[in-house]
């Protein structure tokens, strides 16, 4: 009767945690949703930076002429003169899983344009990441870690800056398919089953469309399962998780245009077959094993290493071959960087000059994840408790991520759902204990039996982690007090390690028992820290990543200031100039100019031609008549330039000049990156060099300036301009917008000849005049 | 040494020979059909050392969807044998269904892949 009444009271308990639990996750989504639409409150519903409007440009492409016409796309908008194929450059994942959404929404006549969908498909795809990563951290440690481990990453800054609404990038939806074949894998893993098999491989192959950090997967996973290996952890089930994702997977990921053949070819992949060879050789082996005696198997292995050996030698010398026969030993150049930290800012300035390619600073760690920093120490601790092979493969996870993390800030992104799993891990665990010492405690005073205190609580933690394999959960619970010591002695002052090993001794002799005070503090610290997280992501959210760069805003003491100086200059191509002009620009802008003002643009932020790049840095850094004449040989009409100095808007066009320069300088030898820095400085005031102050960018930058305030003063360098009054003889301003903020000139037609040698002739003694009345009218001010 | 070797190598076939004999026939069969698609993967690596790889989607789909069926009969048979305890629960029906999708997703993705 008792044990009946029991059993129903679980299965009870059990139902009304699962509903529980979902309306948890239901609110996770909602809140991971919601967080991210500051930007569309504070701002508008817009398209943000550089690369979304491009991946915007293919979904309108895609929605309007279907997925036939896409996949054989050759854009002529861009790269003129010598085009894109889209098609078969672009990761189509976003693309069409916008164009997915868009189309079923409206079959179900409910019409959005692609832009609102386009919009939401960051904040939407972040709720399923949650969700996701609820699942994942469910397989690995219990159903109480991963609801943790979901609202945190609901809203980790870190991934609110690549997802907040607008936001329409690759890694929107690729986090989430990163985290489902984390799970689908280590699901696959726990269970054995071919079915998840399957779908594994496909939430890869999703992977493999979204985005180019797939590699980060086929990589991570073979080292999963030759750590599994190497410490004797094989298993029948590891074979199903991962021989069928290596066939499977390469199929598919081949399938995807932008990798093709790469899939078998390259050496990111190599690592995968490798594995998938010596995953084999093992499971012969424990076949083997398991049909012979021990004695004849000893025999096995006398005979089978001394022709083996042979047989790997060879192999690994084909492989060696392979790889060394290929260019860049088959690595691409951002992998390479990966590996070596130091190898883009040696060899390829283009990679080395994007901002989300540096390393990351300390503080950024902090702003990105913050507080979770000091808890995944004691979620990988917690890890190692028991460890399974679904713990070791987080483990293994969030140590790599953490190096990739520091190469790169980007990369910033695939650490934090890492950290979020971990730290979600140490803070249910935690909580874990203090709730059960409480209860303890309390029935103690209360006068119960310790036996049934004990089953309550028993009963209490064995439905949450049902996925939990049952013999574990006896050694589940006395890791805890350890975990627990860990996170109470982190909060509270960060004692020395050996106190702590010391401390935990002690408490698993008291059965996980802390004290009622100690026990009601920490629960009170956690809950503080977790306020201070929550607080901090919400002002993350509103304040530091909600901003679409297109739109910029300053609060002054008049009052709120609005800039839109870029949609006021792409709508001024779009109007006055003439359907097939092209618009040269630093290649940040491409992007944007082919989307927003719909003119053909000399180079864009695909970046895939680093001569074409160096034509327009050599152009930029050139004197007015070289560049002309650079621009007129590539048929350009307009040139656009963005400009800071007026507003005090940091990363404008003089800021970003020295790479232009070093791209330039790359391939045209005769710019010279000295030549442009006075005394290794770089100086735009009256001690810059003649060279800086005679490029093209400084003029285009810099003309008319000393009119707006009568002595040019530049609020983004903080000084006075070095030459304030010239003329421009080859370019003429045709726009300037409201805050200078983008400013257009057009390239003057080449004159007569005749004509064109007395302009010469003018111009020449003009400009040294203009110079000369320059340097005259600055020495008074001085 | 080498006839003692060869001795140990005699009597260690000997003793493979009779520890596969008691394998049920079901699982001979799957292995027989493993080493078909092995075979079969090999017949055309030895093709295209010979004749060369130009179609090379044709080649990649042909030999991963040898090794791709290997590999997931491989996989029915570890979870079919009665003497994996891993997979106890799992009835061999189940099993096959899962082999039977996994198979129909390859072969798709090779239909595709073919060119």
């Amino acid at each position: 009767m008792a044990a009946a009444a029991k059993a129903g009271e679980a299965t009870l308990r059990h139902a009304f945690g699962n509903v529980l639990s979902f309306f948890i996750l239901l609110l996770i989504g909602v809140l991971a949703f919601s967080i991210r639409l500051f930007s569309v409150i504070k701002y508008e519903s817009v398209i943000h930076e550089f690369d979304p409007y491009f991946n915007y440009r293919v979904t309108q492409f895609l929605t309007k002429n279907g997925i036939y016409d896409f996949w054989n796309w050759f854009d002529d908008r861009t790269w003129y003169p010598l085009g894109r194929v889209i098609g078969g450059t672009v990761y189509p994942g976003l693309t069409l899983t916008a164009g997915t959404i868009w189309w079923l929404l409206n079959s179900l006549n409910i019409p959005l344009s692609v832009e609102t969908v386009c919009v939401f498909t960051a904040p939407i795809f972040s709720a399923f990441a949650s969700w996701a990563t609820y699942l994942l951290t469910k397989e690995v440690k219990g159903a109480g870690a991963g609801l943790t481990a979901a609202a945190l990453l609901a809203m980790v800054p870190s991934y609110i800056s690549r997802s907040v609404a607008g936001s329409y990038d690759n890694e929107a939806v690729a986090i989430f398919a990163l985290i489902i074949t984390f799970y689908l894998y280590i699901k696959t893993l726990n269970t054995g089953s071919l079915f998840y098999a399957t779908l594994n491989a496909i939430a890869y192959f999703y992977m493999v469309c979204s985005w180019g950090g797939y590699t980060f997967i086929i990589n991570l996973i073979p080292m999963h399962v030759l750590l599994c290996i190497v410490t004797g952890r094989y298993s029948s089930r590891l074979y199903i998780a991962y021989a069928p994702l290596v066939v499977l997977g390469t199929l598919l990921a081949a399938l995807v245009p932008v990798v093709g053949f790469n899939a078998v070819m390259t050496s990111e992949h190599f690592a995968s077959f490798l594995v998938f060879i010596i995953l084999h050789v093992v499971a012969l082996v424990y076949y083997i094993k398991g049909i012979l005696s021990p004695k004849m198997f000893k025999v096995a292995v006398t005979l089978v290493v001394s022709v083996g050996l042979v047989v790997c030698c060879a192999v690994i010398a084909i492989l060696v071959a392979l790889v060394a026969s290929s260019p860049t030993k088959g690595w691409s150049g951002r992998s390479l960087s990966l590996l070596d930290p130091t190898y883009a800012s040696k060899y390829i300035p283009i990679i080395a000059s994007v901002s989300e390619h540096q390393p990351p600073t300390w503080p950024s760690y902090f702003m990105d994840i913050n507080v979770l920093a000091f808890l995944v120490p004691a979620g990988i601790i917690a890890c190692f408790l028991p460890l399974s092979d679904a713990s070791s493969f987080v483990v293994l996870y969030i140590v790599t991520s953490v190096y990739f993390s520091g190469v790169m800030v980007r990369l910033m992104l695939v650490f934090a759902p890492a950290a979020c799993i971990m730290s979600g891990i140490a803070l249910s665990q935690a909580f874990d204990v203090f709730t059960r010492s409480i209860k303890f405690q309390l029935l103690r005073i209360l006068g119960f039996s310790e036996a049934d205190a004990g089953d309550g609580s028993s009963a209490n933690v064995v439905p949450e982690n049902d996925a939990v394999k049952v013999d574990k959960s006896e050694e589940t619970i006395k890791e805890r007090p350890s975990r627990k010591n860990k996170k109470k002695e982190k909060e509270q002052m960060e004692k020395a390690q050996a106190e702590k090993t010391s401390a935990k001794s002690k408490t698993e002799k008291r059965l996980l028992v802390l004290p009622m005070e100690l026990s009601v503090i920490g629960l009170l610290l956690l809950v503080f820290m977790g306020a201070f997280y929550v607080v901090h992501c919400v002002w993350a959210a509103a304040e530091a990543y909600s901003a679409p760069s297109i739109v910029l805003t300053s609060y002054t003491h008049e009052g709120l200031h609005v800039f839109d100086d870029f949609r006021e200059a792409y709508a001024w191509l779009r109007h006055n100039t003439e359907v097939d002009d092209k618009v040269a620009s630093w290649w940040d802008y491409g992007y944007q100019t082919t989307a927003m003002a719909n003119r053909t643009v000399i180079v864009d932020n695909n970046t895939w031609n680093n001569t074409h790049i160096a034509t327009v840095g050599t152009a930029m850094s050139s004197p007015e008549k070289a560049a002309w004449e650079i621009f007129n040989s590539l048929d350009v009409k307009y040139v656009l330039v963005v400009f800071g100095g007026l507003v005090g808007y940091p990363s404008d066009d003089i800021n970003k000049f020295l790479w232009m320069v070093r791209i330039g300088g790359g391939v045209f030898p005769h710019i010279k990156e000295p030549d442009y820095l006075r005394d290794g400085q770089y100086r735009i005031d009256s001690q810059a060099t003649p060279t800086m102050l005679n490029c093209l960018m400084y003029k285009l930058s810099y003309y008319r300036f000393v009119e707006t305030d009568g002595k040019g003063f530049d609020r983004v360098r903080r000084t006075e301009i070095g030459k304030k009054y010239f003329k421009l003889t080859h370019f003429e301003e045709v726009f300037t917008t409201h805050h200078w903020m983008v400013r257009i000139y057009k390239l003057k037609p080449s004159k007569n000849r005749i004509r064109g040698k007395m302009k010469k002739s003018k111009s020449r003694t003009s400009t040294p005049s203009s110079k000369r009345s320059g340097s005259r009218k600055k020495n008074p001010w001085q | 040494m080498a006839r003692s070797t060869g001795k140990d190598a005699q009597a260690l076939f000997h003793s493979l020979r009779s520890a596969y004999a008691a394998t049920p026939t079901t699982l001979k069969i799957i292995d027989l059909y493993v080493g078909f698609a092995v075979f079969t993967a090999l017949i055309q690596v030895v093709y295209m050392a010979i004749v060369g790889s130009f179609p090379f989607n044709s080649f990649l789909s042909g030999v991963l969807s040898c090794v791709g069926t290997a590999v997931l009969a491989v996989c029915l048979r570890i979870q079919v044998n009665k003497d994996n305890k891993e997979f106890k629960d799992l009835p061999p029906e189940r099993a096959f269904a899962d082999f039977v999708l996994c198979n129909l997703v390859l072969h798709l993705v090779i239909m595709n892949f073919l060119g």
